[in-house]
């Protein structure tokens, strides 16, 4: 990397446009995501939320533009980029037929260290998840499953954090459960970028928020400056005016 | 070294999982002793005829049972996105490669065993006399056939008609394989030495080169969203 | 450009018939149908050599990611196919009169016939995907394993028996055919080259154009 100071932008995506087939999906995306921002995706189904977050993931590659994490192009740097994102999507990433334990052993391994049975027994701690260590993912809620994701994801010590509905199919403590881990994740200095059809509370995580409709960045502002009927109000309107 | 510790790692997962769920070396196994059955049953009739087809059901039944393991090999990542995960893990992606390789090595290694089994017990055919040739045999040739059977398992992991379009892409690719196992296995067992199938074998290298360091150099590519 | 090709194109070929029906000599065995060589021969040639048009655009594609070596490949494999189902087509016409089949299973014969099976699955590839540029991607590697697949294919051919006639062209050592014979084919070849040119050529601009109707 090269000279990054505390305060440059993490993300960094200029004039981005994708298309899959005839559909073009994102036409000129332009966003900047800082350390310890966390920036709420809003908009409607198929405005390229998912496809946003695939790019910067280095899952999918751009027609036109450019976008960069901490630095490295997501699709010439690839690798170097996948060293610095973790991605929470829609697939938990995990093998159903493995223990917890099994499962974070395999990812550490796969990823080149050494496993460290007692290490990652803490891991599980921090998710309070230790007493399923030996437990087949399988037999585990949704919950669960969400907070072993995420500490498969924090193994690697990840700056960025792109989420695809973070909190869907949670019930309320586990969606507390995983704002605060966010919460602490951005303290720490890293970034978020959070695709969500949550309007409530969930979005109190965000620092700043951003509505994407039809392929466009229509809306970026501060979450501070809006209260919560704002928000919906804005949400409405900019995603009917878009439809 | 990084790249074989995770190799390792994806050949212990695959076992553990395939353990636990059961779900290809079952079905597999089953399907080359329903084959015996079959072939006895369409062919057994001239036990002449039989002998002289041999070799060639041999590697027919370790092929089709084969291909229902090999066209599994990846289905297993399409759940919950895993190769979405492996894609993103930073690292040479010819790890999975390797190892999904090496899964299917032994899988293929079980079926053969079995099939040769069978086929010495049922149909009287003394491999003893072709040993240790015939092993240099199944190695090059099971080394060949699951390099590609890996590699376009990989890719027809996303494809809808998966379970048509495999054996499609798989089968004319190895026929020259085919055609080296097939008559290197006649040979062996027709009692000749091992020289005389060495162009045979020449050809099994050639292959199972060409067919590994592909794969390693595309492989990548296919792991791709 | 690609007009001028075609109307060379077009030229050789008449060029072609002329050398195969004038110069060449009347087979004795054999008789007229023999002359059909003169475009099953060719066709096998220049079909191999659209599969190594195919191998290098494949692989400069998943080097560069340009969508026009994706092209190439796709238009390469298109005419190769093509090529070589005449070349099938016109050695089952040659094969009936001569041996009295239409098929056998003889090593030459199949080997054209699995690398015919091979391409048609690059083209399936691409059709039974959803997404094209994974299509492309997939192809290429298809493309690649196929190509580099030829000659093991080839020399699977030498080591079985065959029936098929001796290849003339192929191995080392002074070739059997007379003169007249050699030129007769080497003009066709040449002819059957600059059409096969001239239809990748054609089908990369037919497609660059779908390409960018859609975008």
């Amino acid at each position: 990397m090269i000279g990054l100071t505390t305060s440059d932008p993490l993300i960094q995506v200029s004039g981005l446009r994708k298309a899959y087939g005839t559909t073009l999906v994102l036409d000129g995306v332009d966003l900047v995501v800082r350390p310890g921002e966390a920036v709420g995706l809003l908009g409607p189904n198929g405005a390229g939320k998912t496809t946003l977050l695939k790019i910067l993931a280095t899952v999918a590659r751009p027609a036109r533009g450019t976008a960069t994490i901490a630095g490295h192009d997501c699709a010439r740097e690839a690798e170097r980029v996948r060293g610095v994102v973790g991605l929470l999507a829609h697939g938990t990433h995990l093998y159903d037929d493995l223990t917890a334990l099994e499962n974070l052993t395999f990812w550490t391994r796969f990823a080149g260290r050494r496993p460290d049975p007692d290490a990652l027994r803490a891991v599980l701690a921090e998710v309070e998840l230790d007493d399923c260590a030996e437990a087949r993912v399988r037999t585990f809620s949704a919950g669960m499953k969400r907070r072993l994701s995420l500490a498969r994801l924090l193994l690697g010590q990840p700056r960025v954090l792109l989420l695809d509905e973070p909190f869907s199919s949670l019930d309320q403590r586990a969606r507390k459960w995983v704002e605060h881990y966010l919460e602490g994740f951005t303290a720490g200095g890293g970034a978020i970028l959070m695709a969500t059809h949550a309007l409530g509370r969930e979005l109190d995580v965000a620092t700043r928020l951003v509505i994407l409709a039809n392929g466009r960045i229509i809306l970026d502002a501060p979450r501070g400056a809006l209260g919560a009927d704002e928000i919906h109000r804005l949400y409405a309107l900019h995603t009917e005016e878009a439809s | 070294m990084s790249f074989a510790r995770r190799t390792f790692a994806v050949v212990w997962k695959d076992v553990v999982v395939e353990r636990r769920s059961k779900e290809t070396v079952t079905a597999v196994l089953f399907f080359s002793v329903l084959l015996l059955f079959v072939f006895e049953f369409t062919l057994g009739g001239d036990r002449d005829r039989l002998t002289g087809v041999l070799p060639g059901l041999l590697w027919l039944a370790v092929l089709l049972a084969g291909l229902l393991g090999l066209g599994r090999s990846f289905v297993l990542e399409r759940d919950n996105d895993c190769w979405e995960a492996l894609l993103l893990t930073p690292g040479d992606k010819g790890a999975v490669y390797v190892g999904k390789l090496l899964g299917n090595l032994l899988l293929m290694g079980l079926v053969e065993v079995i099939v040769l089994a069978l086929f010495t017990l049922f149909m009287n055919v003394d491999v003893a006399r072709a040993m240790p040739g015939l092993l240099l045999v199944l190695l090059l040739g099971t080394l060949g056939i699951a390099a590609v059977g890996t590699l376009f398992g990989a890719m027809t992991a996303h494809v809808r008609a998966r379970e048509l379009l495999f054996p499609v892409l798989l089968l004319p690719v190895l026929v020259p394989v085919l055609l080296a196992i097939v008559k290197s296995t006649d040979a062996l067992l027709a009692g000749q030495p091992l020289g005389s199938v060495d162009h045979w074998l020449k050809l099994l290298v050639a292959a199972d080169v060409i067919y590994v360091v592909a794969g390693l150099l595309t492989f990548d590519v296919l792991l791709e969203g | 450009m690609t007009r001028w090709l075609g109307i060379v194109a077009l030229v050789a070929v008449v060029a072609g018939l002329v050398m195969s029906f004038g110069v060449a000599p009347r087979e004795l065995t054999q008789g007229n149908v023999q002359r059909i060589m003169y475009v099953h021969v060719p066709a096998v040639w220049v079909a191999y050599l659209a599969f190594f048009v195919v191998l290098g655009a494949s692989v400069a594609y998943l080097w560069s990611r340009e969508p026009g070596a994706d092209r190439a490949a796709h238009a390469a494999a298109e005419v190769g196919v093509v090529f070589l189902g005449v070349n099938i087509a016109t050695g089952a016409i040659w094969g009936k009169p001569t041996w009295g089949t239409w098929w056998t299973w003889d090593a030459r014969l199949t080997s054209v016939a699995v690398v015919f099976v091979i391409f048609i699955g690059y083209l399936l590839v691409r059709r039974m995907t959803d997404d094209p540029e994974r299509g492309a991607r997939f192809a290429a590697v298809v493309g690649i394993v196929g190509a580099l697949n030829v000659p093991l294919v080839h020399f699977s051919v030498y080591w079985w028996r065959t029936l098929h006639q001796p290849p003339t062209f192929m191995k080392p050592g002074p070739s059997a055919a007379p003169a007249s014979i050699r030129a007769a084919l080497l003009v066709n070849f040449a002819a059957l080259l600059l059409l096969g040119a001239y239809f990748i050529a054609k089908r990369y601009t037919l497609l660059r154009a779908e390409q960018e109707a859609a975008a």
